[in-house]
């Protein structure tokens, strides 16, 4: 482990560092202990709040929560990526008249929250259910995002490619489409899977504007249940599922961030895109 | 024209969502650069204790930290009022973010910076105040000012949470406006952007300044 902040440790010093790390890692665990400790004396981890996990329902519940969840996502998964390569074609158009209004309109979408956006959707189109209000909010948000990493994609790539194209006689949105965008795609492929995990977790929002997915599941669930006795154990179920669905696709991620290089860092000229919330 | 009539509530709920921001910044950054120190220490347990919490925070929604606050900490018998608890569910959710974008920044200091500094006989504290620290915060406002964008358009998840800050305030405009539910949000929506565009050119302003000294 070598950083810029210190020299490279010596033999003493990874001495002294493998004791300080025990020290702190036993404190680290004592803690963590005593928070376990405090909960088991108010009977958190009692078999009486656990029991409901025998019941085959309490798991349809919430697995079919988990469902809607995992639907929300993929369909708007499938919109995004399409919503971005709209958007990034419009933002890339030669004409001025396209580009500016699309620039404008896709800042706005940038800035503001999704959950906003799903709201807006919601009341401005009376009728709509709630899933394809969240499931639309959410495309346009993260289409705006994919954009822009497509853009900046395709702007990283040597200018010969695009020139090569239209030298052999292909149209300019033919040279785009079949030369550029699968190598920015190939290339972003990191940062767009790194969005798709943004826009899981976001589809926990829908419980902000009533779409009854895992969280309102877990909640209906609860209520039914008796909340005092067994929110706690069905929120650590819910945290569970979230985290499974999501490391996995956060190691994903990864691995193809990995197989990809370090050209990431190089090829995203746009800031905003490497950091994810 | 609705946005004009209802300036006052606009305002207040804007004043909240900026205190939102605010308040969390001012307790996100410093444990974020509390956990992005123990993520580049030579300590092991200390790196892994700061990567796990990292990696949960950082793939739990938001909504479900903001439960974890306001609904299951009562049950466990700890009560805090709303405003508490709202600070409280960003700052333990944009810690970590606040912490990758140190992070990286002292990371992308070149080692031979430091290398340098010893070399040519600079102690440890000038080589870290004089040499490293310097370039590093250049690099590392820019993703912090980013970070602070992500955490306002999050700050409307404490609208779904009983406080009173712009999303919720579009909500109740709405229920007063139900004929112009359109404007009321189109102005909420411009109070948002009226935070994060500015920083958002903050950001590439010091950013194209950053790059151009290097």
């Amino acid at each position: 482990m070598t950083s810029v902040l210190y020299d490279v440790p010596g033999p003493k010093a990874r001495v002294r560092a493998r004791i300080v790390s025990w020290g702190t890692g036993l404190i680290v665990v004592a803690v963590l202990g005593y928070a376990g400790l405090t909960l088991w004396q108010k009977g958190m981890w009692d078999p009486t709040r656990w029991d409901i996990f025998n019941d085959p329902l309490v798991w349809a519940a919430l697995l079919r929560g988990l469902v809607v969840v995992l639907q929300s996502a993929l369909v708007a998964t499938v919109l995004a990526l399409l919503l971005g390569m709209v958007f990034s074609l419009l933002r890339m158009s030669s004409h001025r008249i396209v580009r500016i209004p699309t620039t404008v309109v896709l800042e706005f979408f940038r800035g503001m929250p999704v959950l906003l956006m799903m709201l807006f959707i919601l009341l401005a189109f009376p009728g709509i259910s709630a899933f394809w209000a969240v499931v639309s909010a959410l495309a346009v948000y993260n289409g705006a995002i994919i954009g822009e990493a497509l853009r900046s994609g395709v702007v990283a790539l040597p200018k010969g490619q695009r020139e090569a194209g239209l030298a052999i006689g292909m149209r300019p949105l033919q040279a785009r489409l079949q030369i550029e965008f699968p190598q920015a795609f190939r290339n972003m492929l990191p940062i767009i899977v790194a969005q798709i995990v943004v826009l899981l977790k976001d589809t926990a929002l829908g419980y902000i504007v009533g779409q009854v997915a895992l969280i309102r599941e877990g909640e209906l669930l609860a209520e039914f249940v008796g909340r005092q006795q067994y929110f706690f154990s069905i929120f650590l179920v819910m945290l569970a599922m979230y985290l499974a669905v999501n490391l996995t696709i956060s190691t994903i991620a990864r691995q193809l961030a990995k197989r990809r290089g370090i050209t990431v860092s190089k090829v995203v000229a746009d800031e905003s895109l490497s950091v994810q919330t | 024209m609705v946005i004009f009539d209802n300036l006052p509530l606009y305002f207040e709920a804007f004043l909240q969502t900026l205190s939102l921001l605010l308040l969390t910044t001012l307790f996100a950054l410093p444990l974020g650069t509390v956990i992005a120190a123990m993520r580049i220490s030579p300590i092991g347990s200390l790196r892994a204790t700061a990567t796990v919490y990292t990696e949960i925070l950082r793939n739990t929604p938001l909504v479900l930290v903001f439960i974890f606050c306001f609904v299951v900490l009562p049950i466990l018998g700890v009560v805090l009022p709303f405003m508490f608890s709202a600070v409280l569910a960003l700052t333990l959710y944009t810690a970590p973010f606040f912490a990758e974008a140190i992070r990286s920044g002292i990371n992308g200091v070149p080692v031979g910076q430091a290398e340098a500094a010893r070399s040519v006989g600079m102690t440890f504290g000038q080589t870290v105040t004089l040499v490293v620290l310097p370039q590093a915060i250049r690099s590392v406002i820019p993703p912090i000012i980013n970070v602070m964008i992500a955490l306002t358009k999050n700050t409307s998840i404490a609208g779904g949470f009983f406080i009173f800050e712009l999303f919720n305030s579009g909500r109740r405009l709405v229920n007063d406006n139900g004929d112009q539910v359109i404007a009321v949000l189109v102005g909420v929506a411009i109070f948002y952007l009226l935070i994060t565009i500015p920083l958002g050119q903050l950001a590439d302003y010091l950013e194209r300044r950053v790059v151009i000294k290097r």
